[in-house]
């Protein structure tokens, strides 16, 4: 047990998460001289460090989407390999969220704290399952901590979408979907449920696509959307980000079905009000169960939530027995919206 | 309730009319009996639960879920059923779910006190989306955007028989509805309703077209004012007393005083309208009797209903349907002479002898209550439904002021990605003494395709402010807007309501300033 408290050698400034002793920031919101990276979402990854350690697979995605934001110096760190930092020591263990995520324990005068990033539980064809790393401090992230979000069987959900394809034959079926992992988990998910025909993108998703590829996953038939012949369309599967379903780029799909796959459209109201008529609940993110059950899981003591709805998990905490602590960290946003 | 809580739920997502009548046509292939008779039922409002459910939620609530995180999850999901659909504890896999027909008559037969273990017992072997289900079809709300019409339209398209017929059966059944799935399977013969108090199915008038009034002629026509009321049927048959609407909804709670007075053995086709001192009161009034299943004492007197009558249907079992409408327009006279119940009286013949005459008519009728001109053939059956040819209506010339476009809103279905929905006002001196425009209508139609492009592009190049999905836009724009009529009202800020505006022109070329002022508007309120 240490004597030392938390928030002596972990604090929070306008940048974020800083480790005083390992003299770093954890997914800092801005340029620093030395950051550990979660994984490659943009509200995490920023552009413009000095020097980043991460996995291999967040690095090249970091170098892809910053270009000239990339990190000056990259050091990869393999999932389970404890490493010196100044006067801790760092260890990356799968979160489950996309390709590469992780989450970083800390280990400080034989305190450990657990920083979870992103995470799943949930099975994901894409990337590394979960795994749960006993604690004194967990930080949690929160992003759908209300009792009304269980994510579900995602397979259902992609079920849902194949059925509606053969329900509207004429009609092409485009769902909007991250670009980093999300789609890449879409994809993965249809093939695993027998769909083998092309699927039409979003030419802004071609990149994190051909990278999940070079890393290993296999998406199967892959064709642009832009371009295709409208015939083609009908009846096809299109994904593109979320911000294009509904808009400009959307009009050249023949008679457009719009599905969103998001754990938000658990909630009807967040489907209606973005036009939405197939809401798929599909989520990289933990649902309720997942970020209380996690909690228990790796005993900690004290338990630190980062963004989202943070009022139900802490008193969720409070009734657990556990000391509880709303972290506010600036310029955090929701990779689905 | 697996397959109608999948129904429901992408009926609630789904805004095109047709993709709802394969969803629906769709279920009814394959539900069984009686299930999607119930289920036919919930969608037609054919269903009420005398349950006390709100304080049933609430005890069973209690039970099973903290108070605080109820809390913060209704404030966010916004809707009590849809929370407890949400967040109720995920019970083990592999549980049969309850069926639709045991769910409904378990609940009609239960007393109170066996409803909250039944209730548990269901949500506990129901995924999110069948809790949501259930809790809609028992508290009566399922707001899927489905009208009993539109049901119909579905039986009709997925069984091939006419809607005409549906509609007529419809009324002297109960659900399940199982002669009707019956009939409409090929199983049995149609249901036999003659005599019984069920809704016949209107016959409905075309616009009339330019060429077609030229051909109007007193020999083979006859003209009625068209009065600003609603088109309803009102029934006696063997002490069963109905007024429906026109599309057979049975609204007789609402309007006792004119259902009241009715004899027996009759099917009248008439207009029903709030008459005071022999006065047609503008449709608002009418309106505001409309909108409630029962009426007050106060709201009789001060709002009180009248039938003015248009057509007589049957008579002492005799169906008149097939004969022409000026030998039924005879018996109609005569039947009114010997019985004349109170708060009815008989629509007026407009005489009329060349077609410059009836359109000297029709430029000078602009008193309230009437719409416009009737013109009826003097041989036309009673046809159900809009055949061609028989019936034109003659809607008096609109009213058009030029508004300034102030925000757009995204439309939904096919025009998700476009700016569809305009909301238009008009100027006014604002608090400074400097002119502001106030809104004074909204519509999102009345443009051709090629006109929405443009419009959307103007919104998207034109935006000074968004709210959500709505944008306000740089009043620069003027529409040339036209309606029907225009009200008072205490509902808008701008103090008028508008019936039905439409886009009549966009005038690209006019500048803002030169649109039209709240004072243009109102002096065209008629009271």
């Amino acid at each position: 047990m240490s004597v030392l408290r938390f928030d002596q050698w972990l604090t929070v400034d306008a940048r974020g998460l800083y480790c005083r002793p390992g003299g770093f920031y954890v997914d800092p919101n801005g340029a620093v001289s030395h950051a550990v990276v979660t994984h490659g979402h943009s509200d995490h990854a920023r552009p413009g460090h000095a020097a980043a350690l991460a996995t291999r697979e967040t690095l090249a995605i970091m170098d892809a989407r910053l270009g000239e934001g990339a990190p000056r110096r990259n050091q990869a760190l393999p999932y389970g390999e404890p490493l010196s930092v100044g006067d801790v020591t760092v260890t990356l263990y799968p979160a489950g969220h996309v390709l590469g995520s992780a989450q970083v324990l800390i280990e400080y005068k034989g305190a450990r704290a657990v920083v979870s990033g992103d995470y799943k539980r949930g099975a994901d064809p894409t990337c590394v399952p979960f795994e749960l790393v006993p604690c004194d401090l967990f930080i949690t992230e929160a992003t759908f901590a209300l009792p009304v979000f269980q994510h579900g069987d995602a397979a259902a959900e992609v079920a849902k979408l194949v059925t509606s394809v053969a329900q509207f034959p004429k009609r092409a079926h485009v769902v909007g979907a991250y670009g980093l992992g999300k789609t890449q988990r879409m994809i993965a998910l249809l093939r695993e449920a027998g769909y083998d025909r092309p699927i039409f993108i979003h030419g802004a998703l071609q990149a994190c696509c051909d990278l999940y590829e070079s890393f290993g996953v296999a998406l199967g038939p892959l064709m642009p959307a832009t371009g295709a012949a409208k015939d083609a369309l009908k009846g096809a599967i299109v994904l593109a980000p979320p911000s294009a379903i509904a808009d400009r780029w959307s009009r050249r799909l023949p008679d457009p079905l719009t599905a969103f796959a998001s754990g938000w459209m658990r909630v009807r109201a967040r489907g209606r009000q973005q036009g939405i008529e197939l809401p798929l609940v599909i989520s990289d993110h933990a649902d309720w169960r997942e970020l209380t059950e996690t909690i228990a899981e790796t005993d900690a003591e004290e338990i630190w939530v980062t963004h989202g709805r943070e009022d139900a998990l802490l008193h969720h905490i409070a009734t657990t027995g556990r000391r509880g602590r709303a972290l506010a960290l600036v310029g955090r946003e929701d990779e689905d919206q | 309730m697996k397959d109608f809580s999948a129904l429901l739920d992408r009926l609630a997502y789904t805004p095109s009319r047709n993709d709802k009548l394969r969803l629906m046509a769709d279920y009814f292939a394959g539900a069984p009996d009686p299930d999607r008779g119930y289920a036919l039922a919930a969608l037609t409002d054919g269903l009420f639960f005398r349950v006390p459910f709100r304080r049933i939620f609430a005890e069973m609530l209690e039970a099973r879920v903290d108070p605080v995180l109820f809390k913060l999850s209704r404030d966010y999901v916004g809707d009590t059923a849809e929370t407890i659909s949400l967040l109720w504890p995920a019970q083990e896999e592999g549980q049969d779910p309850p069926r639709l027909a045991d769910v409904v008559e378990r609940v009609q037969k239960a007393n109170p006190t066996e409803i909250p273990p039944l209730l548990t017992g269901w949500l506990d072997r129901l995924d999110a989306t069948g809790r949501w289900a259930l809790l809609k079809l028992l508290t009566g709300a399922l707001r899927v955007g489905v009208s009993a019409r539109l049901a119909k339209t579905a039986l009709a398209q997925w069984s091939g028989k006419p809607l005409s017929e549906i509609e007529e059966v419809w009324h002297g059944l109960t659900p399940p509805y199982l002669p009707l799935f019956a009939w409409l399977t090929d199983q049995a013969p149609r249901p036999d309703t003659s005599g019984s108090a069920v809704f016949r199915p209107l016959m409905l008038s075309h616009a009339i077209e330019d060429r077609e009034l030229a051909a109007i002629t007193p020999g083979d026509f006859v003209a009625e004012w068209k009065w600003d009321g609603i088109r309803v049927q009102a029934t006696h048959q063997k002490g069963e007393k109905r007024l429906f609407s026109r599309t057979g909804d049975d609204i007789s709670g609402a309007f006792p005083d004119v259902v009241e007075a009715l004899p027996d053995g009759v099917v009248l086709d008439g207009e029903l309208l709030v008459l005071r001192d022999d006065d047609v009161a503008p449709f608002n009034d009418l309106q505001q009797r409309l909108n409630r299943k029962t009426v007050t004492a106060a709201m009789l007197k001060s709002h009180p209903a009248h039938i003015r009558l248009y057509d007589l249907l049957f008579e002492d079992g005799e169906d008149l349907r097939p004969l022409p409408f000026m030998e039924r327009r005879a018996r109609l006279e005569a039947w009114y002479a010997e019985h004349t119940p109170a708060r009815t009286d008989i629509s007026e013949i407009v005489g009329f002898d060349t077609v410059a005459e009836l359109e000297a008519l029709w430029t000078g009728a602009r008193e309230t209550g009437i719409e416009g001109l009737m013109l009826k053939r003097r041989m036309s059956p009673y046809l159900a439904g809009r055949p061609k040819g028989h019936w034109y209506k003659w809607k008096r010339a609109p009213l058009m002021i030029d508004a300034v476009l102030m925000y757009a809103q995204r439309g939904s279905g096919k025009r998700s990605s476009y700016y569809s929905d305009y909301t238009f006002g008009a100027w006014r001196e604002g608090e400074t003494g400097a002119p502001e425009l106030v809104p004074v209508g909204k519509s999102y139609f009345g443009f051709t395709d090629e006109e929405l492009k443009q419009l959307d592009s103007f919104v998207r190049s034109n935006t000074v402010d968004s709210f959500g999905p709505v944008r306000q836009v740089a009043p620069k724009l003027v529409f040339e807007v036209a309606f029907d009529s225009v009200h008072r009202s205490t509902r808008h800020k701008s103090g008028v309501a508008m019936r039905f505006p439409r886009i009549h022109r966009i005038r690209w070329d006019k500048p803002a300033a030169e649109a039209d002022t709240l004072q243009t508007v109102q002096a065209l309120i008629v009271d």
